[in-house]
């Protein structure tokens, strides 16, 4: 299990080397350019007049205080955006959200008026000064209770809405499904909430708009992980009024992390190009934290019923999921168009399950809209949690030993590619070995000899696995779009008379090091030292159309493209190198950075000196340069996997969940940078550990948001962080270019079910079955106390 | 809004500048000043991203008056590296993989930069304590641990490590 492209000089620092990053130096000296770090000759400031109500009629808006601030330049409502029919703008999935509301809002914290003023204190001032009158409405906060006949209809914007019902999806053979859940020996059954999150990324949403009127041209800086995308969204929805996409420049510049929060267009987005395009001077906006916490789009909250149906001796034959989906007021969920429920199918998992039916319902409540990633592709992090509890319920039902009954159930290596039984294409996977590594590494045997005797003296102490399968890289063209806008990617790179090149991506790096990772992989391709590589990305103006960097797709999208762009460059070089040394083409052997005369080793050109003639000495008839685009079309999504096993110990008397121990082997088949995939593993296991233990964005019943600052809503900080053991198994992907899957995400969506696993197994002796997480010491001292614990 | 004169200095440098009374030391900073490399994540005193030294001590300057600077001697992320070499701790970062998205890192160090300098040899429970006010959400820490123990053994390979580290100060 190791790497299966050849290895170039530490001085190319192709793919395998730890190179450092290139983009450190200018962070590490307070030199990044951020969005909130742009500041435009002229530039007026934005805040935002939010609503304190959940569901509530707007009654007035009366701006006269605020306009008699000095400084306060304009005070911008939805009635101001209707009378260019700006007010509501489309969603992702073909559903619509308000940018300002003209009559009613529908959730706490939403926009209701936005105060325009030459400086950011007197825009708040402003904010503060705008009296709006509200009449308060019956609040939906239960998404079930949204479905019952007699609950408010929330949407009546929508002509002949009945309902909060907003769109039901189903997969898998109903039949097939019910009668092997009819036949099974053993069936678990548990309600499972996967609640509301927030990515909380350190940088808020922000940006600069700036139209300059005599050229007709908006440029907006903002804190975008689709650029591309956004330009087009915003030539689509403000096409009428005159915005013309060739018009329109977004640059994504440094980002403070994004984790899938920094898809969707919020409306502060659209109001400040609104209130540039009104006003002609550029305008800021930058949210505050608890406005990011309180009104951007959330992940999960998913309420899921599971059925996991098996044989007596523990062979899993049916998985059934009926799930309600709570999308808050609009579907504004970043999914492929597609899939309204994302990529949940997955949640077969690592298991060669031959029956399967999972049905999604989605429903409007009172809560902001969204349904966006947390650092996971499309609800897999979801799909994920469910199964991996319910392997584990079923494990502890039957007497069988979790990672037993895994490794008996497992797709076996020979089976790949594996067609699972809900549509999917498995490349590849070695799921044992993943699993056997991180047995042997944490010593399993030995933690459960532990766990007997510590339970004999009343310590409560688990063992928890997650074997995840992901499912990354969309997507094929044939399948995926995002507003019809396939999901392809791109890479073009342009190498120099000297040889050194620019690439530039359709991609967006948020801290993931594509600066370094891109610039190893054209040095993996043509030999030119990744130090001699530039990659830049997030400017519409220069970068090639792409659909931008989430749900772990660089790699598999971009990344690919770059191989492809580079392997043009490369057969073109081939010919140039043919005609320097007038010999055949076939005549030529390729090692990364030069052609070579087969047998005889002194006949050789190096890239740079043929990059050097493409310009000033290359053959009659052929086109000068030596630069090619490639727009990437994966044919399959990479299935990146792993196994986790966690250790904890719980302190009877607080409830409180001690990490122990967290070894984490994991495999996302060949690697560019091992540094850099080492850091992604880490910071996605400390996004699975924040869910599992202390996020969540909840409300009350009156729609009040319970988890809107970092007071309430809890981070984790180094010390509750364990120290992540992290290995890997190496099982390339057989139709990536350079046999890559994608990773940033694979440990968020595999580390939330090894922590709750883990607390269950180590209470299920007391008769505990499930505890949804966050697993907070209340919870699961509630547990302890209702289980008969004392807690002294 | 009254103005008022604060004269402090800031990375070695003397100055004087107009702030209005209510004007956050972090807004003084960044935009009277340019100097974007502190970051601000919360505007509570919770995530640390707007970290500085006053005095040699590390404070959130998103939760002090410019006025409070008064006097005072302020060094920022911008004020580290001397003559363009980077101090141990932005050494460290760089070498152990410390940053991904860069965001948190300027606070990040600051913090740490003030514990070498207090402490000589922190285990790492001290590291982590010690770093708790800074939040981190690209990393998960283990490689910022490294980095500061990198730093700290840098620190005590150099001879003069205290001079690298106070300048600016």
């Amino acid at each position: 299990m190791t790497q299966t492209i050849p290895m170039t000089a530490a001085a190319i620092g192709g793919m395998g080397h730890s190179m450092k990053r290139k983009e450190d130096p200018r962070f590490l000296q307070g030199k990044g350019n951020y969005v909130e770090d742009v500041n435009l000759p002229g530039m007026l400031w934005m805040d935002i007049v939010r609503s304190p109500y959940a569901h509530a009629k707007i009654v007035s808006i009366d701006a006269s205080k605020a306009l008699a601030i000095p400084g306060v330049l304009a005070v911008i409502t939805g009635k101001d955006l209707e009378a260019y029919n700006l007010h509501w703008m489309p969603t992702l999935m073909s559903d619509t959200q308000m940018v300002l509301p003209v009559d009613k809002v529908m959730y706490q914290a939403q926009e209701v008026a936005a105060v325009i003023a030459t400086d950011r204190y007197i825009a708040a001032d402003g904010a503060a000064a705008v009296d709006v009158e509200y009449e308060e409405l019956p609040v939906v906060v239960d998404p079930f209770k949204a479905l019952l006949p007699d609950a408010p209809v929330l949407r009546t914007d929508k002509p002949g809405k009945t309902d909060n019902h907003i769109f039901h999806w189903e997969v898998g053979d109903a039949a097939v499904t019910d009668k092997a859940f009819a036949e099974a020996d053993v069936v678990v059954k548990q309600d499972i909430y996967i609640p509301r999150i927030h990515v909380a990324s350190i940088e808020t949403c922000g940006c600069v708009a700036s139209f300059e009127k005599t050229e007709g041209k908006l440029t907006v800086w903002m804190t975008t992980q689709a650029p591309h995308a956004i330009r087009t969204v915003f030539a689509l929805v403000a096409g009428h009024v005159g915005l013309s996409e060739e018009k329109i420049r977004i640059i994504s510049p440094d980002i403070g992390g994004g984790f899938g929060g920094k898809v969707p267009v919020y409306p502060g987005y659209v109001i400040a190009v609104a209130a540039t395009v009104l006003i002609g001077k550029p305008v800021k906006w930058i949210e505050d934290r608890m406005e990011n916490l309180q009104a951007d789009s959330f992940a999960r909250d998913y309420h899921t019923t599971a059925e996991l149906a098996a044989t007596k001796d523990g062979k899993l034959t049916a998985l059934r999921f009926k799930t309600l989906a709570d999308h808050g007021y609009a579907d504004a969920a970043a999914n492929p168009s597609k899939f309204p429920a994302g990529l949940y199918h997955i949640c077969t998992g690592s298991y060669d399950l031959q029956a399967a039916h999972v049905e999604v319902d989605g429903a409007y409540t009172n809560k902001p809209p969204g349904g966006v990633a947390y650092r996971c592709s499309f609800r897999v992090t979801e799909a994920v949690h469910t199964i991996e509890r319910m392997v584990d319920i079923m494990a502890h039902q039957i007497g069988m030993d979790p990672a037993a009954l895994r490794m008996k159930n497992f797709i076996e290596k020979e089976q790949f590619p594996y067609k699972s039984v809900l549509g999917w294409e498995y490349d590849s996977g070695d799921y044992h070995a993943a699993l056997q590594k991180a047995m042997d590494i944490i010593g399993y045997d030995d933690l459960r000899r532990e766990q007997l005797e510590k339970r004999a003296r009343g310590e409560y102490m688990g063992i928890g696995i997650s074997s995840f399968t992901e499912i990354v890289g969309a997507g094929p063209s044939k399948d995926f779009d995002i507003l019809g806008i396939k999901m392809f990617d791109s890479a073009e790179i342009r190498v120099h008379p000297t040889g050194k090149a620019i690439a530039r991506f359709g991609t967006k790096s948020q801290g993931q090091g594509h600066e370094t990772t891109y610039a190893q992989i054209v040095a993996q391709e043509l030999g030119i030292p990744m130090a001699h590589v530039q990659v830049e990305e997030g400017d519409t103006d220069t970068a090639p159309y792409g659909l931008g960097t989430y749900a772990s797709r660089s790699t598999p999208t971009s990344g690919a493209a770059a191989a492809m762009a580079a392997r043009k460059i490369r057969d073109k070089a081939r010919k140039i190198a043919a005609y320097l040394m007038e010999v055949a083409e076939e005549d030529l052997e390729w090692e990364p950075g030069k052609f070579t005369v087969k047998g005889n080793p002194e006949a050789f050109k190096t890239i740079q000196e043929i990059a050097f003639a493409a310009y000033t000495n290359h053959p009659q008839g052929m086109e000068a340069g030596l630069e090619a685009t490639h727009y990437y079309d994966p044919p399959n999504l990479t299935y990146p996997f792993g196994s986790y096993i966690c250790v904890v110990d719980i302190d009877a008397g607080t409830g409180q969940v001690h990490v122990r121990r967290f070894v984490a082997v994991d495999d996302c088949g060949n690697i560019i940078n091992p540094m850099i995939v080492d850091g992604q593993i880490h910071g996605g296991l400390s996004m699975g550990l924040a869910p599992a233990l202390y996020e969540e964005i909840s409300y009350d019943e009156a729609g009040n948001c319970l988890g809107g600052s970092f007071i309430d809503y809890l981070v984790p900080t180094a010390v509750e962080t364990p120290n992540w053991e992290t290995d890997k198994t190496i099982t390339p992907s057989p139709h990536h270019p350079f046999g890559a899957k994608g990773v940033g995400e694979s440990a968020t969506v595999g580390a939330p079910p090894a922590i709750a696993n883990a607390v269950v197994d180590a209470l299920w002796h007391l008769g505990v079955r499930h505890i949804d997480i966050p697993m907070t010491p209340s919870k699961v001292w509630k547990v302890l106390r209702d289980h008969g614990v004392t807690g002294s | 809004m009254s103005m008022k004169t604060v004269n402090f200095t800031i990375n070695g440098e003397a100055k004087s500048v107009q702030a209005e009374s209510r004007q956050l030391l972090v807004h003084c900073i960044r935009e009277t000043l340019g100097l974007t490399g502190t970051h601000v994540g919360c505007e509570t005193s919770h995530c640390g991203a707007c970290t500085i030294h006053l005095d040699g001590e590390p404070v959130k300057s998103c939760t002090m008056f410019a006025v409070q600077a008064e006097g005072k001697s302020l060094t920022t992320v911008e004020g580290l590296a001397i003559g363009g070499t980077l101090n141990p701790v932005q050494e460290g970062f760089w070498e152990e993989h410390g940053l991904q998205c860069g965001f948190c890192t300027p606070g990040m160090m600051m913090t740490a930069t003030a514990l070498l300098r207090t402490v000589n040899e922190p285990t790492e429970t001290e590291i982590r304590e010690a770093i708790s006010g800074n939040l981190c959400r690209c990393t998960g820490y283990v490689n910022i641990v490294k980095a500061i123990q990198y730093a700290q053994r840098k620190m005590h390979a150099t001879p003069a490590p205290e001079a690298v580290l106070q300048g600016g100060d």
